[in-house]
């Protein structure tokens, strides 16, 4: 076992870990954060793209050892994040979801198109998607309501 | 699946981390991101029993720009250079081939020199590298020494790094101003790793006319003169290129290699960026 410290959700914590646990599988089983979905546990799925130093990473290929110092949020620390409750709200009205299994990853993946990517136009965001895999929704839904978002924060921009 | 267990270092400087891969007698792997080892352990094809994580290592951070060329840390992130964050000695071919990389959160993470040193044949950076012919500089017990790109991949995930030794930095040398490069990678989906790659770089300044052919059985094949190939399509020059690349005529491979050697090379005359 090795001791780790990093902050998880805003919140310091010190744990001990050992070196083979992911960072998904810390959160889910020693946090009790259950929000971050396990998919393919090979980086492929992008079910358990969390938030790690304010950038969207995947949680099953990064070992929770290795997170040292690092700032860890997961979709549970989102409730407040204004981008987060406008995407909520446009994955709601766009269909965007139908089981919710790759909702949490997505969720992170369309937070940073819209942070990052302003000028995101519908062959991009479908680009950007691309590491994030749903089989309910065609992607349709998907990419209408990142778009919706990334249209509502322009307006408010030139309001 | 989970990794098999392993023990984990998390060292502070690059003397200590070659002195640990040198102590765990061949049973170590050196990791960064773990972009493409995470996977591996994750799949159990990689079961290292010590993982030496290089991540702290701030001197594998740096870049400098040394005027005649770039000498990248080898901890650089595929989205710092994505992102234009450290200096482009390419006229943009690295940013253009490192936005491409998998998929952004894999970016984020993945590093050039991790890259590198898996040595998958069908990634982005061991065919780059190759056709800048940059500069490998490893640093081991004895110290540091450089190798050419073109010469450090052995075969399939193979390279001429020792146990003991890892690469430190990256040195590639700055394009001239009229330089034009291609780069095209053959995927059914896009983020996936690439079923074949072509590149050509062509730099009236120094000379060099140089191409790739890539994601092949082992190292990319370099044509080391490619003008055959630049100054109008030469079909018996592609087809001794493709088959010293390995590939066997009429198998799906060769032809898509083919075709990407092909879409390289039309590719070339279009402005530096404006490849897809």
């Amino acid at each position: 076992m090795k001791q780790v410290n990093l902050t998880v959700n805003g919140k310091a914590v010190s744990a001990l870990v050992e070196p083979r646990t992911h960072l998904a599988d810390f959160l889910r089983e020693q946090r009790l954060l259950t929000g971050t979905n396990i998919g393919c546990e090979q980086g492929v799925c992008g079910a358990c793209t969390l938030m790690v130093d304010g950038v969207p990473t995947r949680s099953c290929i990064v070992y929770a050892v290795a997170c040292e110092g690092a700032e860890v949020r997961s979709i549970e620390d989102f409730d407040h994040d204004p981008v987060m409750t406008q995407l909520r709200a446009a994955f709601s009205a766009e269909h965007a979801l139908q089981c919710g299994y790759c909702t949490p990853g997505m969720l992170a993946t369309a937070r940073d198109i819209v942070t990052r990517l302003p000028d995101a136009d519908e062959e991009r965001i479908r680009q950007e998607l691309s590491g994030n895999l749903c089989r309910c929704t065609g992607y349709v839904g998907l990419v209408r309501a990142i778009s919706r978002v990334l249209d509502e924060r322009r307006n408010l921009a030139v309001a | 699946m989970k990794a098999a267990a392993f023990d984990y270092h998390g060292p502070a400087t690059v003397a200590e981390a070659v002195a640990l891969l040198r102590e765990s007698d061949g049973m170590g792997k050196a990791v960064a991101g773990s972009q493409s080892l995470g996977p591996m352990m994750n799949l159990r094809l990689a079961q290292p029993t010590q993982l030496v994580d290089l991540r702290f290592l701030g001197e594998l951070r740096e870049c400098r720009d040394e005027g005649a060329a770039v000498l990248f840390g080898a901890g650089v992130t595929h989205a710092a250079i994505e992102d234009g964050k450290v200096p482009d000695p390419s006229l943009g071919l690295m940013p253009h081939v490192a936005g491409r990389i998998a998929y952004r959160a894999v970016r984020n993470r993945g590093t050039l020199g991790g890259s590198l040193a898996h040595a998958d044949p069908a990634a982005d950076w061991v065919n780059v590298m190759a056709l800048l012919d940059a500069e490998l500089i490893l640093a081991g017990p004895d110290g540091e020494r450089s190798v050419r790109a073109g010469e450090f991949m052995l075969g399939a995930f193979t390279t001429v790094l020792a146990e003991d030794e890892i690469i430190k930095a990256v040195r590639v040398r700055r394009l001239g101003p009229a330089a034009r490069w291609s780069y095209y990678k053959f995927n059914r989906k896009t983020g996936e790793f690439a079923e074949a790659i072509a590149a050509f770089v062509d730099d009236p300044e120094s000379g060099v006319r140089r191409a790739i052919v890539g994601a092949v059985d082992g190292a990319p094949y370099v044509i080391e003169d490619a003008s055959a190939l630049i100054d109008g399509w030469s079909d018996p020059a592609a087809a001794s290129a493709l088959q010293a690349a390995g590939l066997v005529p009429g198998s799906y491979e060769y032809q898509v290699h083919r075709v990407a050697l092909r879409r390289a090379a039309e590719r070339l005359s279009r402005p530096n960026g404006a490849q897809q």
